[in-house]
């Protein structure tokens, strides 16, 4: 039975990178049974053979930063990650050539960094790797845009005092279909923000992680998805904290509108024995637009030793409420500013938390545009 | 000149009858008091003219020069220059003050103010009321004290300048000095033009800053007895209690 309520700490145990170590998922399990496997179009049960157009990478870097593009054998290449599901490990196995940006030591990027993913049609296979050594501070950004069936995982390696800010927006066509794993493993006093902008594709399954080396790691994870008739857009959050002192704060907003537009957020956050001193917060928000959508939210907090500054979650999804659109409409806002106001102030707060001024313009008018159709 | 006339007003909520039949006409120039006791449907008759979705309207009028506000929607009533100061100022996250004001303002003129001139005339405005500048950043209502929702109420008051503003227990909460400041609002909004205003009130405190020239008791569901200001003299002394036997 896969439904069966295990302990957190037990559900995330297996990892491998061969992918004959996971079963093929039915559904059932508990990481599968909100994903529509049909949809999948293969990615999960080895069907699915890189072809066609594949995803073309292509980097825009800051001086600072050296980017490589390095095949399987490469030593930096699955360090700091080892796959935790079924797609994740057939990603691995099958990748040709993996991306691998470093920050050297103590390095300062001067501009962002931007990954741009575009996919050609077609099945791909992808490895990315975003290394920063000690003290080193950079901004990375992934653009994934196209159309393409492909499955990746990315390894963000933050080192001792480094600084990594990343933004992963997820503006993929309306037939992309796109599964992927984005680690974070964060040394001493690391600092990790990341924020996930998803919009396109007709199934979007991000899963984000984090685990920490050593103490003083601080990691904000910010996510927004605004999901149409149709989609599903699906993100999946571990924070694993197994060291003492480390803080972590998850906060997910998503909207949806139309028939069978479909969000999941899961958020797991574990707290060992040995990670006392863990300061830990998660959030998701789910703002139902009209019927038909529907929103699955299940956060997990498992805490396993007795001595935590802070652990809290929240989820609630709903509607807009009736009673800001009364108060903007009788001050003779017309009902659709009135609706635009409220969910662009729903989402305003997360968006000036995007570092890129580019990018935040961007986000806004994706987030306009999609409010205007 | 304006008019509002309310006729033979009847609304339900959740199929529980609470207006039963208001009678009440307000011209520009004048001012109406309304007093109750708690649960005698005041609010309901602020929001049932404002068009509150959860308000039923099972009989009546509610005309602004001639047009029945009860066929349109709420935004247009507003525009049609109908005011509504809420006993209970939502907040809505997300969304600053500056910015909800520039849309109402927008809205309601039909056209987007200069922005100097929106600058100069919002800043006039919160200093008159006493309201630090820095609310203009802040999300609506959230986390404001009774008292700085009740003076942001008056802050679009003095800016959306409508023709009737119907003030729902903008005085309830208040302690005197913001009393004072919100009153001075109020009577600079009436001598600043031929509007229209309907009080409503639990207590006649208000009633010694802003003077009405007519007060209406209200009990039940409708309006038990009218007069002059003296009226209120008088429900001050003895209370509502003979009202609220009798209505029962
Ligand atoms: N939104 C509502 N839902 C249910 N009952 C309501 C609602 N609004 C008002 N009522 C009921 O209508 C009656 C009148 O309430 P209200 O208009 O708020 O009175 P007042 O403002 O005079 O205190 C009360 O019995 C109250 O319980
Ligand atoms: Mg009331």
């Amino acid at each position: 039975m896969g439904l069966e309520t295990k302990p957190l700490s037990t559900l995330h145990e297996k990892a491998s990178y061969d992918p004959a170590d996971f079963d093929v998922p039915t559904g059932r399990e508990e990481e599968w049974r909100f994903t529509p496997l049909s949809r999948l179009k293969g990615l999960h049960d080895g069907s699915a053979v890189a072809s066609g157009g594949g995803v073309a990478v292509s980097v825009e870097a800051a001086p600072e930063v050296v980017v490589e593009t390095v095949g399987r054998d490469d030593q930096r290449v699955g360090k700091a990650y080892v796959p935790t599901d079924r797609i994740s490990a057939q990603a691995y196995a099958v990748f040709e050539k993996a991306t691998v940006v470093t920050v050297p030591r103590e390095a300062v990027a001067s501009t962002p960094t931007v990954l741009t993913f575009t996919g050609g049609g077609g099945v791909a296979y992808g490895h990315t790797v975003i290394k920063l050594e000690a003290m080193a501070e950079a901004v990375v950004v992934l653009d994934h845009r196209g159309s393409a069936l492909y499955a990746d995982n990315v390894e963000f390696v933050v080192g001792d005092g480094a600084t990594l800010k990343v933004v992963s927006l997820q503006d993929w066509a309306d037939d992309a279909v796109h599964v992927s794993h984005h680690h974070a493993q964060l040394g001493k006093d690391a600092t990790f923000r990341s924020f996930v902008v998803t919009l396109g594709g007709d199934l979007v399954r991000l899963s984000p992680s984090v685990s920490y080396t050593a103490p003083g790691g601080d990691a904000d994870l910010t996510g927004l998805y605004f999901v149409d008739a149709g989609q599903h857009l699906e993100h999946r959050l571990l924070v694993d904290h197994s060291q003492p002192n480390c803080r972590s704060n998850v906060v997910y907003k998503g909207a949806l509108q139309g028939e069978q537009a479909h969000a999941v957020w899961i958020g797991d956050v574990i707290i060992r024995v040995e990670a006392e001193g863990t300061d830990t917060y998660e959030l998701n928000r789910n703002l139902l637009l009209t019927d038909g959508a529907r929103a699955d939210s299940v956060p997990n907090l498992e805490i396993l030793t007795g001595e935590v500054a802070g652990a809290g979650h929240a989820s609630a999804s709903g509607r807009l409420d009736d009673e800001h659109i009364f108060y903007l409409q009788a001050r003779g806002i017309p009902f659709e500013e009135a609706r635009r106001l409220v969910i662009r102030g729903f989402f305003g707060q997360l968006i000036e938390k995007i570092e890129v001024e580019e990018l935040r313009e961007r986000v806004m008018a994706k987030v306009e545009a999609e409010l205007a159709g | 000149m304006s008019t509002l006339e309310i006729r033979d007003l009847q609304v339900a909520v959740e199929d529980k009858e609470i207006l039963r039949g208001v009678n009440l006409t307000v011209r520009a120039g004048e001012t109406h008091a309304i007093m109750g006791p708690n649960g005698s449907g005041k609010s309901t008759l602020a929001y049932a003219i404002a068009g509150h979705p959860k308000y039923t309207i099972t009989g009546g009028q509610v005309l602004l020069d001639g047009v029945d506000l009860l066929e349109l929607g709420v935004d247009e009533r507003a525009r049609a220059g109908l005011f509504l100061a809420m006993q209970y100022p939502v907040e809505v996250p997300g969304v600053s003050v500056s910015n909800f004001l520039r849309s109402a303002v927008t809205a309601v003129r039909g056209e987007a103010p200069k922005l100097r001139e929106f600058a100069k005339d919002l800043k006039a405005g919160m200093d008159a009321l006493s309201i630090d500048p820095a609310f203009a950043q802040r999300n609506l209502n959230e986390g404001f004290s009774g008292g700085e929702k009740k003076r942001h109420e008056i802050l679009q008051l003095e800016l959306l300048k409508p023709k009737i503003a119907v003030l729902d227990e903008t005085d309830s909460g208040l302690d005197v000095d913001a009393l004072r400041v919100v009153s001075e609002g109020i009577n600079r909004f009436r001598a600043a033009g031929e509007t229209g205003v309907l009080l409503i009130t639990h207590y006649t405190r208000i009633l010694r800053y802003v003077k009405p020239d007519f007060v209406h008791v209200f009990a039940g569901g409708r309006i038990v007895e009218e007069g002059g200001p003296e009226l209120a003299d008088k429900l001050e002394a003895e209370g509502y209690e003979a009202y609220t036997k009798a209505s029962a």
